[in-house]
């Protein structure tokens, strides 16, 4: 390390040309520093995830097929795809739409306030903390024998599962996502609201603008774009999230991280094809990348009024 | 503070003190439900009254045996969070000083790879960490530890956020190139005079590493290792009470670590500020 030490020229912050072209030419002992941390990234995300991509285009042999591809094509794989996708979609527009009502009601208060950081903390934890724990929490409130579901029975008489127990199935999903949406919104979309800068107010008002006005023309469109970003990264949120679904729903795989589980831990897997993980992976894999990329387009747009 | 959201509401798009009461309180109201649900929850005894059995419990030595994969899990989760803590202070943010300071042209791909993980399911991960798993455990055995190589992944977009958050903030080429003029070696530069400056950040990303590998359950769960939340699924299904409590506490744990945070990080955005 000590071999690089002349390298660092007398480059200001004022004149970086100077220092990048020192850096650049003796840049190979410096180099070697970046070499761990690239081994690391390349073993433990590259490798895996071009290892789960590829396994989806072999067959249990080890010889090349396409015939995982054609499964994608299954009637009950595409209606996992269209059940997540679903529940994503939903999921985020509501949490979306509730997570922005909250930054609002948090708007022009300053993010040193005690409000601001419980509320921070709060929004960290129950994003973070989905999972298991939220399942727990779900069935305490609106299991079988929830909070809720006692509540509605002895005092209105209603059975929320007259229809069956619908709590661990699909529809069961939708609250417990809303309920990890909403502070995820908080996260992502607040610091886009607290970049509204109150001279764009005064210059409202000063021209005759009223507050509605103010929404409505220049709140709204300059908020759009992180608006849309936000709902993006809610969405790929939902689509990748596992652990509540596991366990909440103990049985059936109806949506696509479930159905992996079950290509990766049953004997026979579905349609008799072990390396099916691999394509559902790929799969997840390609709207990820659609989702990620709209969010890019996005965020280009909404990065102009921030700063 | 009082100014300042007075000048946003005398400016005319900050909510009126009532609009901002009516909406914190039913999403406040709305969401603390679940969590009052499961205290609730964990006071039911078994005559169909409440009490703190579940709790007091929690301290019977009797039910020592029943806790048990709760405290193996609870150890390896920490265990865990050590070794991934050490990834994240030892790899990747002595990677972030150095392409600062040498290779600002790889800043752009750099953030690029660290927020990958967000677009990559940890689902996808796994598919393919089994077979990368299988080698690992010829080659370092099958220790616990050996799963947060894969906990740094999941964590390297939060881990990022912060370290860089606090490296913007501070002046780390014209800090580091006043000690090296001034004789310090590099491991100076590094530990004695960049790190300190950067405490938050570190300690930011220390902490959410912290939550994160606590929380985490769909990797341990498939590649069949014990965690706290992989325990908590195994206690839930013979005493859902137990599991509960856990989880509670948990949550505050949780709570208590970015409150900390919060607290830990507005220091530096203050002096940034002036």
């Amino acid at each position: 390390m000590t071999a690089i030490a002349p390298a660092v020229s007398g480059g200001t912050d004022a004149t970086p040309a100077p220092s990048r072209r020192g850096a650049a030419s003796v840049s190979t002992p410096a180099a070697l520093g970046l070499v761990p941390f690239a081994a690391y990234v390349l073993v433990f995300l590259a490798l895996p995830t071009l290892l789960a991509v590829v396994s989806g285009f072999f067959d249990d042999d080890g010889a090349f097929t396409l015939d995982n591809l054609i499964a994608l094509g299954d009637p009950v794989i595409v209606q996992t795809f269209v059940n997540s996708i679903w529940l994503s979609a939903l999921t985020a527009v509501a949490g979306a739409i509730i997570g922005a009502l909250a930054c609002y009601a948090l708007l022009g208060l300053p993010s040193t306030s005690r409000v601001r950081s419980t509320v921070d903390a709060v929004a960290g934890v129950l994003a973070q903390f989905g999972g298991v724990m939220l399942a727990f929490a779900f069935i305490a409130t609106i299991g079988l024998q929830g909070m809720i579901t006692l509540w509605l029975q002895n005092v209105f008489g209603v059975d929320i599962f007259a229809e069956g127990a619908w709590v661990y199935s699909l529809p069961g999903l939708i609250l417990p996502y809303i309920y990890f949406q909403v502070p995820l919104m908080v996260i992502t979309f607040m610091p886009a609201v607290s970049a509204l800068k109150p001279q764009w107010a005064e210059a409202n008002l000063t021209l005759g603008g009223s507050r509605t006005g103010f929404w409505l023309r220049i709140g709204m469109p300059v908020l759009a774009p992180s608006f849309l970003a936000s709902l993006l990264l809610l969405f790929a949120n939902a689509f990748s999230s596992y652990a509540t679904a596991a366990a909440l729903a103990s049985q059936g795989s109806q949506i696509v991280p479930l159905q992996i589980r079950a290509a990766l831990t049953s004997e026979k897997t579905i349609l008799g094809r072990s390396n099916l993980a691999g394509t559902l992976a790929l799969g997840m894999i390609v709207i990820m990348a659609v989702v990620m990329w709209l969010y890019s387009l996005v965020q280009r747009r909404a990065a102009r009024w921030q700063r | 503070m009082a100014a300042v959201s007075r000048a946003a509401a005398s400016t005319g798009f900050a909510p009126g003190r009532t609009a901002r009461w009516i909406i914190g309180i039913l999403i406040a109201g709305v969401f603390s439900i679940p969590i009052i649900a499961m205290i609730e929850f964990t006071l039911r005894d078994r005559d169909g009254g409440h009490s703190f059995v579940h709790w007091t419990g929690l301290f019977d030595p009797a039910n020592a045996p029943k806790y048990q994969p709760i405290w193996q899990g609870l150890t390896n989760s920490l265990i865990l969070a050590v070794v991934t803590i050490a990834i994240v202070l030892l790899l990747l943010a002595p990677t972030m000083i150095l392409v600062t300071l040498r290779f600002p042209r790889l800043s752009r791909p750099l953030e690029f790879i660290a927020l990958l993980p967000i677009s990559i399911p940890a689902i996808v991960l796994v598919v393919g960490l089994a077979p990368v798993y299988l080698v690992i455990g010829r080659t370092f055995g099958t220790g616990i530890w050996s799963l947060a190589f894969a906990y740094g992944i999941t964590v390297l977009p939060y881990a990022y956020r912060a370290i860089q958050a606090s490296i913007d903030a501070t002046d780390v080429r014209t800090l580091a190139e006043a000690a090296r003029s001034l004789g310090a070696s590099w491991s100076d530069v590094l530990f004695r005079v960049l790190a300190p400056n950067l405490r938050a950040g570190l300690l930011a990303a220390s902490l959410i590493s912290v939550a994160v590998v606590l929380g985490e359950y769909t990797i341990a769960s498939l590649l069949a290792r014990q965690n706290l939340q992989t325990a908590l699924v195994v206690v839930g299904k013979q005493d859902a009470y137990v599991a509960v409590v856990f989880s509670l506490l948990a949550l505050a744990f949780a709570f208590a670590l970015l409150l900390v945070i919060g607290r830990a990080s507005t220091p530096t955005a203050r002096k940034a500020r002036s």
